[in-house]
């Protein structure tokens, strides 16, 4: 039988593992991202160093960059509007009406989800071309509302349920009709849920690189399209591409610890609570 | 999830919900079923973007019949098999051991610094833990190969050779989807009513008999909902890897979401892709199907 000190350090010892396991490559990317091209070489690897910013002088003063973090950012922004302006309503059927195929159009829904995007990458190409809409942020846009919509209705959906229905009742003796009900109790009680789908969708589109990738030339390349293309060339600016590494992944990190709770949730479209 | 079937919503019309689900539906159909249809119908057509003075004529069933019997599709798709196969236990027996970590009482300010950092790796760009993984496993001053050096194990050219560039990959795979596990586990465990989980605690020290007796049926919904969204995940798989080895080195990690982005956007070969695509489709729908019957029980 252990002792319950012993069993304590452990304990403290095992989730001090879990913290360097899930923080380290994090941790390497930001301290490469302050390092200097020979520190950056050095073999071995210096722990302890003189941060320098000069990469991300570097990467700001290159357009390339920040003009692809603006069209990340327009992209990003303009698909989790639309997602949510076409998801809620929605939700708020699935929620609170029963019709014919409403399982299956949930299931459809969901579906969603589970899609490669190379299976529409393809035939949105093509399509593309023939509409001369390669390479702007429409296209993106809209392609991305086929994995931003499902996660929008879903947690909608779960959301708007839990509003208590009384609400509703109370609202329609009064006279009101379903889209003022929709508007005036659901959007503003249910913004909690809207703003986790928010969130996840905002996270989804900007993480997102096949789209990107093949749909994109000079014009609306995303900041992951770009970190990518500086993996050409023999001698690779690791200081630089660590630094848009960094630029790229922070935003999104600080929205997921706002979403952390629901990360599962959102994941999984629901499999657990 | 919902507590009860939704109470029905008297009087109102018969189109109500329609108009609340129109516009996402449209959307939808225009942006997901649409592009399916259409890469549907060039599956059945030579389709090689690069010749469209040879037009692009209906060859009926010939795609398919081209990548079902090539060799190098049935490759990336058994390498795609291998891959799930290798990186599933580490993920799952990682997961669980985290997520055992975090129930157990005791230490609250380090366990929910811990529970928190398991985000990290979920939130961050999949093309970035990319080029995280080609800064870790570079040959000449990656810190995979210091560390080998420094425990006396030659370094070695991880991206450079066959199973170094398959298992960088994994363990990439690795860091990002354990959290995902021990979350999902973790869940599980805490569904256990307290009352059950201290009974047992009188009756047995054994943690094991503990996880097999008590804990265990909680955590079975979440372990079938990873075994189905984890595959439909790994056949997604295509960002990080392209980063790393964009399929290479050979075809050493050539999954399948890589293979058919080279057949489509490097050969543009549309009408193979387009079939190659839809085949990935009827396995990725099959999949959800199975979640959904397995998961969305109570949903009707």
């Amino acid at each position: 039988m252990m002792s319950m000190t012993l069993r304590r350090i452990l304990h403290g010892l095992g989730l001090l593992i879990v913290l360097c396991f899930t923080l380290f490559p994090f941790y390497w990317m930001v301290s490469s991202s302050f390092k200097d091209q020979t520190d950056l070489l050095a073999s071995p690897p210096v722990w302890f160093f003189t941060p320098t910013l000069s990469n991300y002088t570097d990467i700001f003063a290159d357009e390339k960059v920040s003009g692809a973090i603006v069209n990340s950012l327009v992209v990003a922004t303009l698909t989790t509007a639309l997602s949510v302006i076409l998801g809620a309503p929605a939700a708020y059927a699935l929620a609170r009406f029963n019709f014919r195929g409403k399982s299956d159009l949930w299931f459809w829904f969901i579906s969603n989800r589970m899609i490669s995007p190379i299976v529409l990458a393809l035939p949105v190409y093509v399509l593309a071309l023939q509409l001369k809409l390669l390479d702007t942020h429409l296209v993106l846009i809209l392609i991305y509302l086929t994995f931003n919509l499902p996660i929008v209705v879903w947690i909608c959906t779960d959301q708007f349920r839990s509003i208590p229905i009384e609400l509703e009742q109370a609202a329609r003796l009064d006279g009101a009709d379903q889209f003022t009900i929709f508007r005036k109790i659901y959007v503003p009680l249910g913004l909690p849920g809207i703003a986790v789908s928010a969130i996840f969708s905002f996270i989804f589109s900007w993480n997102e690189l096949l789209y990107a990738l093949v749909l994109t030339r000079r014009n609306v390349q995303t900041a992951p399209v770009i970190a990518t293309s500086f993996m050409s060339g023999y001698e690779l600016p690791w200081g630089k591409i660590m630094a848009t590494g960094t630029v790229i992944v922070l935003p999104v990190t600080i929205f997921a610890l706002l979403v952390s709770k629901h990360m599962v949730r959102g994941l999984t479209m629901g499999a657990t609570k | 999830m919902a507590q009860t079937q939704p109470k029905l919503n008297p009087g109102y019309g018969r189109w109500t919900p329609f108009w609340f689900l129109a516009p996402a539906v449209f959307a939808l159909l225009v942006i997901g079923i649409y592009p399916t249809i259409s890469a549907l119908i060039t599956s059945f057509r030579r389709y090689n973007i690069t010749r469209p003075r040879d037009g692009f004529p209906f060859v009926g069933l010939d795609n398919y019949v081209n990548v079902l019997s090539d060799q190098t599709f049935w490759q990336s798709l058994g390498l795609t098999a291998r891959f799930f196969l290798t990186v599933l236990p580490f993920e799952l027996f990682f997961g669980i051991c985290v997520a055992l970590l975090l129930h157990r009482p005791g230490l609250g300010i380090l366990r929910a610094l811990a529970r928190v950092s398991l985000v990290v790796p979920l939130a961050t760009t999949y093309a970035v833990v990319g080029l995280i993984g080609r800064l870790v496993f570079n040959r000449d001053f990656g810190i995979a190969n210091q560390f080998l050096n420094a425990i006396g194990v030659g370094g070695l050219d991880w991206l450079g050779s066959t199973t170094g560039a398959f298992i960088a990959i994994a363990v990439m795979d690795i860091w990002q989807w354990t959290p995902f596990c021990a979350l999902i586990f973790l869940a599980g465990l805490s569904m256990v009513p307290v009352e059950i989980e201290e009974a047992a605690r009188l009756e047995t020290s054994s943690k094991t008999a503990m996880l097999r007796h008590v804990q265990l049926p909680y955590l079975l919904p979440g372990l079938t909902a990873m075994l189905i969204l984890r595959s439909a995940d790994i056949l997604k798989l295509f960002d990080m890897v392209f980063v790393m080895t964009r399929g290479g080195p050979g075809s050493a990690t050539d999954l399948v979401s890589i293979y058919i982005q080279r057949v489509g956007f490097r050969i543009f070969d549309m009408g193979t892709a387009s079939a190659q695509a839809i085949l990935l489709l009827i396995v990725t729908i099959v999949l959800s199907r199975l979640y959904i019957k397995l998961i969305y029980k109570e949903i009707e």
